[in-house]
């Protein structure tokens, strides 16, 4: 990751070394996105634009936003921007979360959550 | 609910699991993308690696140095460390209690999560892939001097190590020792002091000359 890509982004939070994270899903919606870019789904500048444009939009409608919320934005920017690339679709990841929600909570504490602890498998990949 | 490997060993991991909204579509996001072959998870655990070295220390870091510093916060961070610990700023979303537990010349302390990777995640950020690896979940238990060996600190054969085991309701940070010879140096210099690995109990502190 270069800083040129950083800087690219809508102030994104960082310290000298890189992107910094408070929670792990945030690491990952990071990384996944720096993924998809290598694999060629969407450019950086597509990518960039995608999030300032949900950054914008949705600090319009609520009266401010301190930064906290920019992983938040993040994740939504990149959602829809996989659905754009019809790589994944809303129903499709609203099934999943639904099957991954169902197998947390099946998951005893300090065991791996994985889907396949899902109690009624019902999702399909087409 | 706090409890140490000196005496049984009991856990608090047998209920069910909860992933956050934001977590639960991170997932779905990375199963749909793996399955159709867009991502690769081993991929991703590298690029995360990546980065952990600077996820988040320097919170736990700051609240270190004021304990060095402070006295009086030194006492609320050992009596509530869930509360000093937000009196700076920090604190998690899912509302688990912190305790400090501090190294002393007799005793040093170290933190695991055996059965997964709780981790206090506001302090110290992403836990090292290490930390969630099954040989240290194992041997920090059995053979916790060894695996401080691994990590490069030895320690003196009278001191005593306490293995605190970490749950979703209770995570741990030690407190180390303040390294001699920093009695003059200012609280931010003592927090460049403090690395992450010391506040789980794998290192300890720079030295002065060292501050990064």
């Amino acid at each position: 990751m270069t800083t040129a890509l950083l800087d690219a982004l809508p102030n994104i939070p960082r310290d000298k070394d890189g992107p910094v994270f408070r929670e792990p899903w945030e690491a990952q919606a990071f990384a996944m996105t720096v993924a998809l870019h290598a694999k060629g789904l969407f450019t950086w500048a597509e990518w960039a634009d995608a999030l300032a444009y949900h950054i914008k939009t949705t600090e319009t409608k609520s009266a401010c936003d301190s930064g906290v919320d920019y992983y938040s934005h993040w994740l939504s920017a990149l959602e829809q921007l996989v659905i754009a690339k019809h790589a994944a679709t809303p129903e499709g990841l609203h099934t999943l979360q639904a099957a991954w929600d169902r197998a947390a909570r099946a998951t005893p504490h300090g065991q791996p959550i994985e889907l396949a602890n899902d109690p009624s498998p019902a999702y399909t990949i087409s | 609910m706090a409890h140490s490997h000196d005496d049984d060993h009991n856990h608090d991991h047998d209920h069910g699991s909860e992933l956050s909204e934001a977590a639960l579509r991170v997932r779905a996001l990375e199963t749909i993308l793996t399955q159709k072959g867009y991502i690769n998870p081993a991929a991703l655990d590298a690029i995360i690696e990546t980065y952990e070295t600077k996820i988040g220390p320097r919170n736990g870091a700051r609240v270190v140095a004021k304990a060095w510093t402070d006295p009086a916060y030194k006492i609320r961070l050992m009596r509530d460390a869930t509360s000093a610990i937000a009196e700076l700023g920090y604190s998690g979303r899912q509302g688990e209690h912190m305790r400090v537990v501090e190294n002393t010349p007799e005793l040093h302390n170290l933190v695991v999560c055996t059965l997964c990777s709780c981790y206090p995640w506001p302090v110290l950020g992403l836990p090292p892939v290490w930390y969630k690896s099954t040989p240290y979940r194992s041997r920090a238990v059995i053979d916790p001097r060894g695996v401080l060996k691994d990590f490069g600190v030895i320690l003196p054969e009278t001191m005593k190590i306490r293995v605190w085991d970490s749950t979703a309701e209770m995570r741990y940070l030690v407190l180390p020792m303040r390294p001699e010879g920093t009695e003059h140096l200012s609280e931010n210099a003592l927090a460049d002091l403090v690395t992450r690995d010391s506040m789980i109990g794998t290192g300890l502190p720079l030295t002065k000359g060292h501050a990064r």
